[in-house]
């Protein structure tokens, strides 16, 4: 007789992935949440845990940093659905043949480091360089360089973001039926309400994907505002980034860490539960 | 008495994507009140020809007249007809009282009417009430059929264009809603303009039918005509199994048939009629013992039988051709593979077409 086995044939199958996960993922998550629980400027996990980091921050201004990461990254992902919507659309159902191209040409970009790209655009916007100085030769414009302002780095950071946005949406805009959209049409409605009534509900789930995607990852963008923003702005994770380098403090960078972590978290799952996607697929 | 004007006409409508002529040359006048059915196979250019009928589609041709205005550039959204789609697209994300109810939101009618009306559409299509708040992504295949009807019904229309929706459904299903769908036809009073590849369901449901064959309207007319005097192969072969024999005129008002080397006696000959097909439906043939009890007779061997349900189907094999003879269950034929056998009919039951 058999002994029943201890675990199923499916978790035995994923057991090395499972470990490596844990290993890869998930201990080095558990290591920043115990650090931010240690005392202030020091390197071992053995000390006895303490609120101190914790306390800091909430003395400290640091919340301002909170607020312009947020701030930035809210106004980023609005920009990019506006941005990005008609061009989804149009890749989607209008360009025909000239969509695959366009879609390499919003792809390839990524191929290039992020550092180059955003220095790509200082030499773009500095005075005297490709924009204002090809205005000033060939028409006389003397304008204020935008370069080192917060729209400097709004700019960069949509610019950096957009393909993280666009490809969430055409799937989208993809997955709404030309026969449901005919249906709409057909039933009296006009252009803006088969928009309003089909397409943009149907394609729910794809701005909600883009909309988190973007989201996330502009909370933690650093390089716009330091190479295009000059540091007029500190985002948060550039706190971060200080208190690990120059400040040799790991708690604190680890609390701050987990505090992010926590907000965006927070936001994430608001938003889930708010836009359930199931729903929006009618499979409920 | 003179005919009453025709709610839909269509004079010489054509469409061509690049060289290809999808819709060709098409006239037709659909009266008020009547049940008419596109028949043809896939690609016959059904579909694009009710896309341009309901708006969806501009013909490259011709003028689509609706009581005698011209509707050519008249979009979709602003036609008096509907369609039903052949996947329904249905709103997914909506209850079935919110479909049904799509095009009154749209005028902007009340809550409270748009909510009567709904329920007495659903009464007509022998919906439950209780169906009124379901996601229609959770009603059964019937339902959701029920529903895409009740919604095109619910906008104010004249025509109703339904494009082959019965054709993922199991056939039971399916003979039951074609019935009702006559039935909804006859206390709705509108004109109906259905699509479909199933001469069988036309024959069901429609007033007139219309067959297509590479964009072209072949033959147009009652069920009665189309199945007892097609205008060619095409249509003859369309009902489903028919015995096609080809001929030529020959000396004497016989018929010479080159498969079967023998001489056949025709039905009467249409004027310049010199070759062409003669069918038989297999329900015409006959098992017959002597070959002068029918006007035609032809011996060969019994070569394959199939039960289809109410009926009986023998293949019998004549040199190289195979006739396909059908006998009702009770009036089963008493034979075993391989006897050698006698078919014949008389000349009245059969047809002569051209090509």
């Amino acid at each position: 007789m058999r002994r029943p086995a201890f675990l199923s044939q499916g978790s035995r199958a994923a057991l090395p992935i499972t470990l490596f996960l844990l290993a890869g993922f998930v201990a080095p998550l558990i290591a920043v949440i115990w650090f931010s629980f240690m005392p202030p400027r020091t390197f071992s996990l053995a000390a006895a845990p303490s609120l101190e980091n914790y306390a800091t921050i909430f003395d400290s201004t640091s919340y301002i940093s909170f607020l312009w990461s947020l701030a930035l990254a809210a106004a980023t992902v609005v920009l990019l659905v506006l941005v990005c919507y008609p061009v989804a659309y149009g890749l989607v159902r209008k360009f025909g043949k000239w969509a695959m191209l366009l879609t390499l040409l919003f792809t390839i970009p990524l191929f290039v480091s992020e550092n180059i790209r955003l220095y790509g655009w200082v030499l773009f916007l500095i005075k005297n360089g490709v924009l204002l100085g090809s205005l000033k030769t060939y028409f006389g414009l003397e304008l204020e360089s935008i370069l080192f302002t917060r729209t400097a780095i709004l700019l960069g950071m949509v610019y950096v973001y957009l393909p993280f946005m666009l490809f969430p949406l055409t799937l989208g805009i993809s997955m709404v039926p030309n026969e449901t959209r005919d249906a709409a049409f057909d039933l009296g409605a006009s252009r803006w309400q088969v928009f309003r009534e089909v397409e943009l509900p149907l394609s729910m789930p794809g701005i909600v994907i883009g909309f988190l995607l973007t989201f996330v990852l502009a909370v933690g963008a650093i390089t716009e505002a330091k190479v295009l923003g000059g540091q007029r702005i500190i985002p948060v994770a550039h706190d971060i980034e200080i208190a690990f380098t120059y400040a040799q403090n790991w708690p604190l960078g680890a609390a701050l860490s987990v505090l992010l972590m926590l907000v965006v978290g927070a936001l994430v799952l608001a938003a889930l539960w708010r836009f359930d996607l199931d729903r929006f697929l009618g499979r409920k | 008495m003179a005919a009453p004007a025709p709610i839909l006409s269509l004079k010489a409508v054509a469409k061509s994507f690049g060289t290809f002529k999808a819709v060709d040359d098409i006239n037709l006048d659909i009266a008020e009140g009547e049940f008419f059915t596109i028949v043809g196979p896939s690609g016959s250019g059904k579909t694009t020809l009710l896309r341009m009928i309901a708006g969806m589609e501009q013909p490259s041709g011709g003028d689509i007249l609706l009581r005698g205005e011209r509707i050519n550039d008249v979009p979709a959204n602003k036609r008096p007809t509907c369609m039903v789609f052949q996947s329904l697209a249905l709103f997914p994300h909506r209850t079935v009282g919110e479909n049904i109810e799509f095009s009154l939101k749209i005028k902007g009618i009340s809550k409270e009417a748009r909510k009567v009306r709904a329920l007495e559409l659903m009464d007509l299509l022998r919906l439950p009430q209780s169906c009124y708040a379901k996601s229609v992504m959770k009603c059964s295949g019937g339902e959701r059929q029920r529903v895409a009807l009740a919604r095109a019904l619910a906008y104010d229309l004249q025509i109703l264009f339904i494009d082959e929706p019965l054709s993922a459904i199991d056939s039971k299903l399916r003979k039951t809603l074609e019935k009702e769908l006559k039935d909804i036809h006859r206390e709705t009073k509108k004109t109906f303009v259905y699509i479909t590849h199933s001469l069988e369901e036309a024959m069901v449901m429609s007033d007139r039918i219309g067959v297509m064959q590479a964009g072209k309207l072949v033959q147009v007319g009652t069920p009665e005509v189309i199945y007892s005097a097609p205008n060619n192969r095409f249509v003859s072969e369309f009902i489903g199994d028919v015995n096609v024999i080809g001929v030529d005129v020959a000396a004497g008002g016989l018929l010479h048939a080159t498969s079967l080397d023998t001489s056949l006696k025709p039905p009467a000959v249409p004027q310049g009629f010199s070759s062409g097909h003669l069918v038989i439906r297999p329900e015409f043939l006959r098992f017959v013992t002597e070959p002068s009890e029918v006007d035609n007779a032809v011996t060969g061997r019994l070569y394959n039988e199939y039960a289809l349900g109410s009926r009986i189907q023998y293949q019998v094999r004549v040199g190289e051709a195979v006739f396909v003879v059908e006998k009702l269950r009770q009036q089963a034929f008493n034979g075993v593979r391989g006897d050698k056998v006698t078919i014949g009919w008389d000349a009245a039951d059969s047809i002569l077409v051209t090509d």
